[in-house]
């Protein structure tokens, strides 16, 4: 099980607030994510879920600043991590974050690592560019060993395209974690390997976890892994986070229709003759997004109130939802950022 | 009749080495296995990676023609020296790759791609391809408005349905389909299951569902081959194999699948795939086996055929 936050008081270590960003094409900017807010506290594992196209990746790599300068904008919202706000800081103090205080492992590891480097040379280059007390050969080593590998030396000698796909993923995950960050981005850690492959990385992730009390943001678009590795989780939906929720809760009682769609979309193993239910349709491009709920052209609940933006509701303590299915009462207690945003659109554009 | 049946097929590739590139070891991709198809069954071929399923699935329809054993295709018996004698049963036998995005040609138009086996094997007159193609975009859950458009124009999930659309127009009776949901999200993946059981429900298709996913084959598998390094350890059909696996590699396998219950934590599989090119003495998984004893190490366990199931074990999990 995972840990169970100490105190859900203790200071958020990151906190998205409002987040929008876009990409511009043709002269003007198509907002991709919208008004997305969540926290992230310490030493928990918090899940981002959804499909291909939601906005998870460019969500995370907008919050480390990794997407193209000309051709992305932040269109408003704050990223506050230890009280600085990584959106609006220099380049220079982003880039003592980047790395030592927050890592990311990436979705692809044959396509992340350098193909004419020697593992050896790119594990040792974050040490190049950030302090570090200690021998960076015996931290490189102790933790190839950690992630599992029995002969470190072996894959320090090996180019990437010598070892298997399971093997790079374990050696960005090493490379992740050499500097003691204390927020690891794991983006689809698992998604191109072997199921027996994936048991050991995320196993390996959340022993990380309970040592150092390293958070973690698991990006996937498999609920199983939710289920069994973090501790809460929010659901995105075409640039939106639809709802977020303690995953215990979320399993038992999930609210909104693209939470249940998506539950009923995995495969079951308890079950001898359940077959997948497949949610009809599939994510709209930034560009064709609809007004209002943006599910609601998949939406089997779908009725003439969906087309304004839905708001949030408290279903309970740390569950809320945005779906007109779950009215709240008004006046709002919660902030709605996604109204506020659908009218600005895409100005405050930097 | 048996649509499809294989024994003792083996598919090796040299390494080859030296001044003369003599082959100086081979990697045993496929050793020793053999399956058959009966109509309109969906048979899973389940492995890690390296497991050589991919490799077994060409290898029946000779894309990759096999070193040695035989293969009998509609009862016809398949020279396997020989490449093109598979030809004359392409049309009954069709595969789905994994990845939709680079198994369509990106220059040619939906109707392009559609139409080009149709003529090939002579099926339609030129004047009735576009209403084909069109209904087999139907049959597939696509809009015939799309068949003047390219493939980059749709999403994965589409390209898969293309690529099915593809397959079905030349009405095969076996479709090997070899990983075609592993590179989608879970809720597209739903859709393409629920598409392929559709046909082969209407169609008495039959399917060869290669893949590395458990929990898929639960759904949709009549019947289920484990593979490892090469070989076959366990055949079963789907219900006995999840009620009781006999091979400790099969309940390694269902073991690591996550699941949504937080209590059953998935067990990870100690270790790596051995190479093909230098197996182990003795068993395959025996470096791997939590319950492995001396015998393992040095002598290779026969698969053991009872009544509807088999396992090459010493010491299966249940007795048979």
């Amino acid at each position: 099980m995972p840990p169970a936050f100490k105190s859900s008081s203790s200071a958020p270590l990151l906190r998205v607030e409002n987040l929008s960003l876009g990409f511009k094409a043709n002269g003007k900017v198509t907002p991709v994510t919208e008004g997305v807010t969540f926290e992230v506290r310490p030493g928990e594992v918090f899940g981002l879920v959804g499909e291909s196209g939601c906005g998870k990746t460019v969500t995370c790599l907008g919050l480390l600043r990794l997407l193209p300068k000309v051709g992305s904008a932040v269109l408003s919202g704050q990223a506050m991590f230890e009280g600085k706000d990584l959106l609006h800081m220099s380049d220079e103090d982003l880039r003592s974050v980047r790395g030592a205080e927050i890592a990311m492992i990436f979705q692809e590891p044959s396509a992340a690592m350098n193909p004419l480097l020697p593992i050896r040379s790119q594990l040792l280059m974050p040490f190049k560019h950030h302090p570090y007390n200690g021998d960076p050969e015996v931290r490189v080593t102790k933790l190839l060993r950690r992630v599992g590998f029995a002969d470190p030396e072996l894959v320090l000698k090996s180019y990437p395209h010598e070892l298997s796909g399971g093997m790079l993923q374990r050696v960005m995950i090493a490379h992740a974690l050499l500097l003691h960050p204390k927020l690891l981005l794991a983006d689809e850690p698992t998604t191109a390997l072997d199921v027996t492959v994936q048991a050991q990385i995320l196993e390996l992730l959340a022993e990380m976890q309970r040592e150092s009390g390293l958070s973690v943001v698991l990006i996937t678009h498999n609920l199983n892994l939710v289920a069994q590795y973090a501790s809460r989780v929010a659901v995105m939906y075409a640039g939106r986070v639809v709802e977020e929720a303690p995953v215990a809760d979320f399993l038992d009682n999930a609210k909104h229709p693209y939470s249940q769609g998506l539950l009923e979309a995995l495969p079951r193993l308890d079950e001898a003759a359940h077959v997948p239910k497949p949610i009809p349709g599939s994510v709209p491009s930034a560009d064709k997004y609809p007004s209002g709920c943006r599910f609601r052209d998949r939406c089997p609940y779908a009725f003439d109130r969906c087309t304004v933006v839905p708001q949030w509701t408290e279903i309970s303590p740390g569950h809320r939802v945005a779906c007109h299915l779950f009215p709240h009462p008004s006046p709002s207690p919660l902030p709605s950022p996604s109204v506020a945003m659908e009218r600005e659109g895409g100005k405050g554009v930097r | 009749m048996r649509l499809l049946s294989a024994r003792n097929l083996s598919t090796h590739f040299p390494i080859r080495g030296g001044f003369w590139r003599k082959a100086v070891n081979y990697v045993r991709a496929v050793h020793e296995v053999s399956l058959d198809v009966y109509p309109g069954e969906v048979v899973a071929l389940v492995g890690e990676s390296g497991c050589g399923k991919s490799t077994l699935g060409f290898s029946l329809l000779g894309l990759t023609p096999p070193t040695s054993g035989t293969i009998e295709l509609l009862g016809n018996s398949i020279d396997i020296q020989k490449p093109s004698s598979w030809k004359s049963h392409r049309k009954d036998f069709q595969i789905i790759f994994q990845d939709p995005y680079t198994s369509l040609n990106p220059r040619l138009t939906v109707f392009e791609l559609l139409s080009e086996p149709l003529t090939t094997h002579g099926l339609v007159p030129r004047s009735g391809l576009r209403e084909a193609a069109a209904d087999l975009l139907r049959q597939v859950g696509l809009s015939p408005d799309i068949l003047d458009r390219f493939p980059h124009a749709f999403s994965g999930g589409q390209r898969q349905r293309l690529c099915i659309a593809r397959a079905l127009g030349l009405k095969p009776k076996l479709l090997v389909c070899d990983e075609v949901v592993s590179a989608l999200d879970v809720s597209v993946q739903a859709q393409i299951v629920n598409l392929l059981l559709d046909l082969k429900r209407d169609h008495g298709l039959s399917l060869l569902f290669i893949t590395h996913d458990l929990s898929l084959v639960r759904s949709i598998a009549d019947r289920v081959l484990v593979m490892y390094l090469g070989s076959i350890v366990e055949t079963a059909t789907a219900a006995d194999l999840f009620r009781a696996p006999h091979h400790p590699y099969t309940r390694a396998l269902l073991d690591s699948i996550p699941t949504l219950d937080p209590a059953k934590k998935p067990k990870p599989l100690e270790g790596e795939l051995p190479s093909s090119s230098n197996p182990p003495p003795g068993c395959v998984f025996a470096t791997r086996c939590p319950r492995a004893f001396d015998r393992c190490r040095v002598e290779v366990p026969k698969l053991v055929v009872d009544k509807t199931r088999s396992v090459a074990c010493f010491d299966p999990m249940t007795k048979m």
